[in-house]
């Protein structure tokens, strides 16, 4: 049967183009592959290479010709011995993409799913034990305890094994379970992000290390393209369970360049779970939990935090829920919503607050995606006020994402603009005096939260 | 170690390895498996004129001889990883040619359910771990997949295929020298087809002997005729042992062309019409075969049946592709947590 050739789209944004030029004449034979025509595109001048055999039976749109619309039959290819004549018909319009759904006026887009947190529940029997510990030893405690009860879980970074961890996270680990679960990587952060997500990919369970969060930049274009994407881009075939962890944040007097809060940047990822604990308590659980779950998870760690004790209940398996906040001190008067270091100021706020009458109802997120909005928007029902506290930037920070929901779902029951505490918009200085006053404190806090009760 | 490294690698002043000769039924089976591919291609290039395809599309047609003669000398428990140009990998690695194209069409009966398109493809069941749209982050995907062979202690080897554009990104080297430090089974394919967009090899490489670029990490490398399967597997089997030995990492510099554009848009100026001419006429993959095998006695009738069978599969596959329908809405929000 002959065969119309349709002028083609050349590149993702063509609708029409110019038919330049004629390279083959009718009546000549057509292999696939031979170039038969120039056309002009929106972008370029491109060749038409022929993928049908036969002979140019007739050429319908001449060369010269503007504005030929994509898909308008440009020539007709015949079969050895057959007449040209038939294929003239109109054109096989494009056969149009099957729509799923009968097409409504304006396509409309299914709802996202809430992300409802778990319930309710105690998170551990109120009588159980507890024990003092440092969140240092809370994660050491939580990687070993799954390494023990899963063989594919296997630690790797800088300093990891031999050294025991930079901030002796990983103390211990590699006297128990020896080299090949405890891997000391070359400082190749790209690298060894990719390779630990490809490991994942083939059904491992990695937990990367990463000495700071600072250095993972290096690693971002895994963290997000390969790791947190995957999943979706296979339908659903291939994900990562894998852990990136390490500090985050300002530490102590290092300056810009090791002083970031990367909280923000990667709660704006689909296919990421992050993870931001204060506690030790939480450290342990969630780190655990972050551990056993079948997706990508940043687990964002503090070094000013590593050192500081903490009671953690003493159970063979203590696992906390990944998505929920944790009410750190109720309160009616205004909500104080903050994670990780931030807890630092916001329940030192609370305390003094409460000298001078207003009681702070004191919320941590732990989790900043999934992120618990309901917990917070109950609270903000409750006092009518809210205050969020981060030491990372303002600009599109977690406390913007916090007062957008807040808005949104609790818009009727404020009393006050909702107030952001963060990091000062500037690089972190180094000098004493400047550091301190880059970063958030108790006082902006206190004042913060008298602001919005109007005192 | 060092001195056994060394002398896997090739120099200038090495004859030629002779290139062993396939059995009838080997060139059968690499003809119609190039065949396939090149036919698929030139249908999913059609389709993209024709606006069912959209947004990139690289073809890789030129190439086929690469993937065939790997995967002929490899195993189905071996992995294969690769650039966005891979639709030919997911064929030669056994896929249905009906839900590579409808993945290209953005179509719900596609390998990632259409959520994927042309660059982003996978098969758990196939080992092929993508299609990856980030120039050169398969390599270090790819050595993570040989590094949990080498973890699981079983003998499969990661076949990780990347650029010669791609060999100049710093992960490549970061990879190479995990992969030599820790003797991953890996085998680094570099499919050097002497253009990255635009940019030949000599304008974008100061080295552009590419099977050297593990040197500096003492890993041994060849450089292959990409155009001649028999060599290619040929080579890809010796790749093979050294890694299901223990011996770690093993780089294998392809030596190939492709034909079309670097993806659909690209008009190719950079490049004289003769150059592609010449190689098409005196290194096609497939003319190769298809002469070799009239020599040795199969007739042009049978050839053409291959043909004619290769076509069907290609035209079953555009059809499917052309008339399933579109993802459901709802699958928007899934897969993306599990
Ligand atoms: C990190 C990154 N940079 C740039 C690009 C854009 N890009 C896509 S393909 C390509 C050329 C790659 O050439 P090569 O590695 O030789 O592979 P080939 O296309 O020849 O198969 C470029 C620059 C990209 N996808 N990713
Ligand atoms: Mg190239």
């Amino acid at each position: 049967m002959p065969t119309n050739i349709l002028m083609p789209a050349l590149s993702p944004t063509m609708e029409e183009g110019t038919l330049a030029k004629w390279l083959k004449a009718e009546g000549d034979t057509i292999k696939s592959g031979d170039v038969i025509a120039e056309i002009e595109t929106d972008k370029a001048t491109m060749e038409v290479e022929a993928v049908d055999e036969g002979v140019l039976a007739k050429i319908l749109v001449p060369a010269g010709a503007e504005n030929v619309k994509v898909n308008t039959p440009i020539a007709v290819i015949a079969g050895e011995g057959e007449d040209a004549s038939a294929a003239t018909a109109p054109a096989a319009a494009p056969a149009a993409a099957p729509v799923a759904e009968a097409p409504a006026s304006a396509p409309s887009v299914p709802a996202a799913p809430k992300t409802s947190a778990p319930p309710e529940t105690p998170e551990f029997p109120a009588d159980s034990p507890m024990v003092s510990m440092t969140v240092r030893e809370a994660l050491r405690d939580a990687m070993a305890e799954e390494m023990r009860r899963d063989d594919t879980v296997f630690v790797m970074g800088e300093e990891v094994a031999e050294y025991q961890g930079a901030y002796k996270i990983t103390q211990g680990l590699l006297q128990e379970f020896g080299a090949r679960r405890v891997v000391d990587t070359p400082i190749t952060e790209h690298g060894f992000a990719g390779l630990a997500v490809g490991a994942a990919m083939s059904g491992l369970k990695p937990i990367v290390e990463f000495m700071t969060f600072n250095f993972a930049m290096q690693a971002i274009d895994h963290i997000i393209n390969s790791a947190a994407k995957t999943l979706y881009m296979s339908g659903g075939q291939m994900g990562a369970s894998i852990v990136f962890r390490g500090p985050n944040g300002a530490a102590a007097r290092v300056g810009a360049q090791h002083s970031q809060d990367y909280a923000a940047w990667y709660s704006q990822i689909p296919g990421l779970k992050v993870i931001a604990p204060y506690s030790a308590a939480d450290a342990k659980g969630l780190l655990k939990a972050a551990i056993r779950d079948p997706n990508p998870i940043v687990f964002l760690e503090n070094e000013i935090l590593y050192g500081q004790s903490f009671d953690v209940p003493r159970l063979d398996d203590f696992v906390l829920p990944i998505g929920k906040a944790r009410i750190a001190r109720a309160g009616d008067h205004v909500t104080i919503v903050s994670f990780a270091i931030g807890m630092t100021y916001a329940l030192k706020a609370a305390e003094a607050l409460a000298e001078e009458g207003i009681n702070a109802e004191v919320i941590d997120l732990r989790t900043i995606r999934p992120m618990d909005v309901e917990t917070v928007v109950r609270s903000v029902m409750k006092t009518g006020r809210c205050v969020t506290v981060e030491e990372g930037w303002p600009q599109s920070g977690v406390g913007a994402e916090i007062s957008a929901q807040i808005m949104t779902e609790a818009f009727d029951y404020l009393d006050a603009p909702v107030i952001r505490i963060c990091g000062k918009d500037v690089p972190m200085p180094y000098a004493a005096n400047l550091e301190k006053l880059a970063l958030p404190n108790v006082g902006e806090v206190v004042a913060a939260a008298k602001a919005v009760c109007y005192r | 170690m060092a001195g056994n490294a060394k002398s896997r690698s090739k120099s200038e002043a090495d004859a030629e390895p002779a290139v062993p000769a396939f059995t009838k039924d080997q060139e059968l089976r690499a003809y119609r498996e190039m065949l396939l591919i090149r036919r698929f291609e030139e249908k999913a290039g059609q389709m993209y004129g024709m606006g069912l395809i959209g947004g990139f599309c690289h073809l890789y047609i030129g190439q086929e001889a690469v993937v065939v003669g790997v995967s002929m000398a490899a195993r189905p428990s071996d992995q294969t990883i690769t650039s966005y140009r891979d639709h030919g990998h997911m064929l030669a690695c056994g896929l249905d040619p009906k839900g590579v194209m409808a993945e290209l069409t953005g179509r719900r009966g596609g390998l990632s359910k259409g959520k994927g398109g042309s660059m982003h493809m996978f098969s758990k069941e196939k080992n092929f771990f993508g299609g990856h749209g980030i120039v050169g982050a398969q390599v270090s995907l790819g050595t993570g997949l040989a590094f949990a062979n080498r973890y699981r202690e079983n003998d499969s080897v990661s076949l990780t295929y990347f650029g010669d554009g791609a060999a100049n990104q710093g992960q490549v080297y970061e990879s190479f020298n995990m992969a030599e430090l820790w003797k991953l089974p890996v085998i680094f394919i570099i499919e050097n087809n002497r253009y990255a967009m635009g940019t030949s090899v000599a304008r974008s490489s100061a080295l552009t002997e590419f099977w050297k670029r593990g040197m500096a990490f003492n890993m041994p490398g060849e450089a292959v005729d990409g155009m001649d399967v028999r060599a290619v597997k040929a080579a890809t089997e010796r790749a093979l042992e050294w890694c299901r030995a223990g011996q770690g990492p093993y780089i294998l510099e392809m030596q190939t062309y492709r034909y079309r554009g670097h993806s659909m848009s690209d008009p190719a100026k950079y490049r004289s019409k003769e150059e592609v001419q010449k190689m098409r006429e005196e290194h096609d993959p497939i003319e190769q075969v298809r002469a070799r095998l009239l020599a040795g006695g199969v007739s042009e009738d049978e050839l053409k049946k291959i043909d004619a069978a290769v076509r069907s599969i290609v035209s079953e596959a555009a059809e499917f592709a052309t008339q399933d329908p579109e993802p459901d809405p709802s699958e928007l929000y899934t897969d993306i947590l599990l």
